[in-house]
């Protein structure tokens, strides 16, 4: 029992209990689910003031169950938009009114929805997004790839990353908890690998659902809350004016940085809260080490496997956050590195041009961009053994 | 605080991207060290009492009572304007000012440089100022002019300030009043 002077309940008649005693000491009990049913329990524990949803199928059941839970009372406020567009922009008044907000996309409706990512940046509010990776590329597609996140990558939000559902709950009750900081207090995407996760059961942990997170407090935020009652929210957060002098493109300029810096902000209350921005699997003095998140992150556990069968050592550094990247953590758990392999989900590679990037200069490992799947395609375990195996001149036993 | 000049492809500095954050509960920042709350407080009020045309700028959250804390706040403002002999210019609204600011009696936070240049301030207290306005404007200050700031954050504070006090509420500037007041006559003013 988490030690409080007095009981507090929300909305809901949950007790209101500390983050930490939510995520980290509540009994938990074990349950079998889907990654769409692990957002559901997620969302029942987080006070949630509003959520709205576009009907999209087969994204996910994800937003339609979180509407049960405005039916049975957990959600303050829940409604339809009329595009994914208005999704997101809707998502974006409630926030600035003062309320946690949460929805989900995929896929094509993401980029329908994208001007607002940065808009929700840009305006500071804490909102977060499920999104169930799910493929852009013409023609369309409904299956697993998670192309959407490299183009989501700069948009001024936080983004991290789950591997299987019990991540994605975890994730999502602590996304609010980082979000809404005062000095980070920028969206956060929380991604998972569609269908893989959204659709699959599986075992996961879920403390008891009489508790729940503390509700927002808006009133704590780094721009005024809209509150038409109260007289700093009087202030509406009118942009400066576009006009083309130094000043407009001064203050841009810094507006940008310090949406930037507030991600990087992020960082110690992220490593608390997920325990570490990576997670490290399989032995710790393998030269061949798999650099990777979600799904592709799974496979690359079942790889390591594999491959000690092959008598080939090998690790995974899981990365939970993409933004802010891990780099630090990265730089250390490659230092003995030879070969990093980076398996993807998608045809562009966007993983394997950060892992480039934040290790110029600082590893000599051979970055190799392999296995890359897309459009829909699985990424078995033995596809990743044999692109190890073909790089070390072995024989390749395992048939596909 | 970070280092006078350009950060990358910005045209101001920025404190985060030099691997400076702010101070952690009970601590404060000064230029780029994490350092104990007193010593922040007295160099603030030192910096204040020894520059020219020492200014708070006081912000929303001080400026209107919508609670009771924003009033003592308000009447702790002024308690220290006092004690440290400063001016009270106002950052009373967000949105920018066309087609020309007044800065002899406004301050706003997408051009502060005007103001500070036009009263010739060498050191400032931002109060009450929403944080994402704070760090938009004090990057800016940082670049264009040459005033020491100081942040009263009753959050967690402003890693562009060269100064910067967290977590201040009513306790903590009745505190900061009494520092000032003995730094104010160890300088014999």
């Amino acid at each position: 029992m988490q030690a409080t002077e007095s009981v507090i309940y929300n909305r809901a008649g949950q007790r209101v209990v500390s983050p930490e005693y939510l995520l980290f000491e509540a009994p938990r009990t074990k349950h079998f689910m889907t990654g769409s049913e692990a957002v559901k329990e997620a969302v029942r524990r987080a006070s949630v003031d509003a959520s709205v949803s576009y009907p999209i199928t087969p994204q996910s059941e994800a937003a339609h169950l979180i509407g049960e839970l405005w039916v049975e009372g957990y959600v303050g406020v829940y409604f339809r938009g009329e595009s994914e567009f208005g999704v997101m922009s809707e998502i974006a008044g409630c926030a600035m009114a003062g309320a946690r907000t949460i929805t989900t996309t995929s896929g094509p409706g993401t980029l329908r929805a994208f001007e607002n990512f940065p808009m929700w940046a840009g305006t500071r509010i804490p909102v977060q997004l499920v999104l169930m990776a799910r493929g852009v590329n013409s023609p369309l597609s409904i299956q697993p790839d998670n192309l959407e996140v490299g183009f989501l990558l700069d948009t001024g939000c936080m983004i991290w990353y789950a591997e299987n559902a019990q991540d994605l709950f975890d994730m999502i009750l602590a996304g609010f908890v980082v979000a809404e900081q005062p000095d980070v207090h920028v969206p956060v995407i929380t991604v998972v690998d569609g269908f893989f996760v959204s659709h699959t059961r599986e075992a996961i942990m879920l403390p008891p659902d009489d508790i729940a997170l503390p509700p927002y407090n808006p009133y704590r935020a780094p721009m005024p809350v809209i509150d038409a009652e109260v007289p700093p929210g009087r202030f509406l957060r009118d942009p400066f004016v576009m006009k083309s002098n130094y000043i407009s493109y001064a203050t841009h300029a810094s507006w940008q940085w310090e949406v930037r810096s507030a991600i990087e902000r992020s960082r110690p209350y992220a490593k608390r809260y997920l325990k570490g921005l990576i997670e490290e699997f399989g032995d710790p003095s393998a030269e061949l080490v798999f650099v990777a998140c979600g799904t592709a992150a799974a496979q690359a556990k079942e790889a390591v496997r594999l491959l000690e069968d092959e008598g080939i050592k090998a690790r995974v550094v899981k990365l939970k956050t993409i933004r802010p990247f891990p780099v630090e953590e990265l730089k250390g758990a490659v230092k003995n590195a030879k070969y990093i392999f980076v398996p993807e989900f998608n045809v562009v590679g966007w993983l394997e041009r950060e892992v480039r990037r934040y290790l110029y200069g600082h590893s000599d490992a051979e970055v190799i961009g392999s296995p890359r799947v897309a459009g829909g395609m699985t990424m078995p375990a033995e596809v990743i053994v044999q692109e190890v195996l073909k790089l070390t001149g072995k024989e390749v036993k395992h048939v596909l | 605080m970070a280092t006078l000049g350009p950060s990358g492809f910005s045209p101001y500095p920025v404190a985060v991207y030099e691997g400076v954050l702010n101070p952690p509960p009970g601590k404060a920042l000064m230029f780029n060290e994490i350092v104990d709350e007193e010593l922040a407080m007295r160099e603030a009020a030192r910096a204040m009492l020894t520059r020219a045309n020492p200014t708070i700028f006081p912000g929303p959250q001080v400026l209107y009572a919508w609670n009771e804390e924003a009033r003592e706040k308000a009447k702790l403002v002024k308690r220290i304007a006092q004690v440290l002999g400063a001016k009270i210019i106002p950052m009373y609204d967000y949105r920018p000012k066309y087609p020309k600011i007044d800065p002899a009696v406004e301050i706003n936070p997408n051009h502060p440089n005007l103001t500070i240049w036009h009263n010739r301030i060498k050191a400032c207290i931002f109060v009450g100022v929403h944080c994402h306005y704070a760090n938009v404007a004090l990057k800016i200050i940082r670049a264009e002019t040459d005033c020491f700031t100081i942040a009263m954050c009753g959050m967690a504070g402003h890693e562009d300030a060269m100064i910067t006090l967290r977590d201040q509420h009513v306790e903590e500037m009745e505190r900061f009043i009494k520092v000032a007041e003995e730094v104010k006559k160890e300088l014999g003013k």
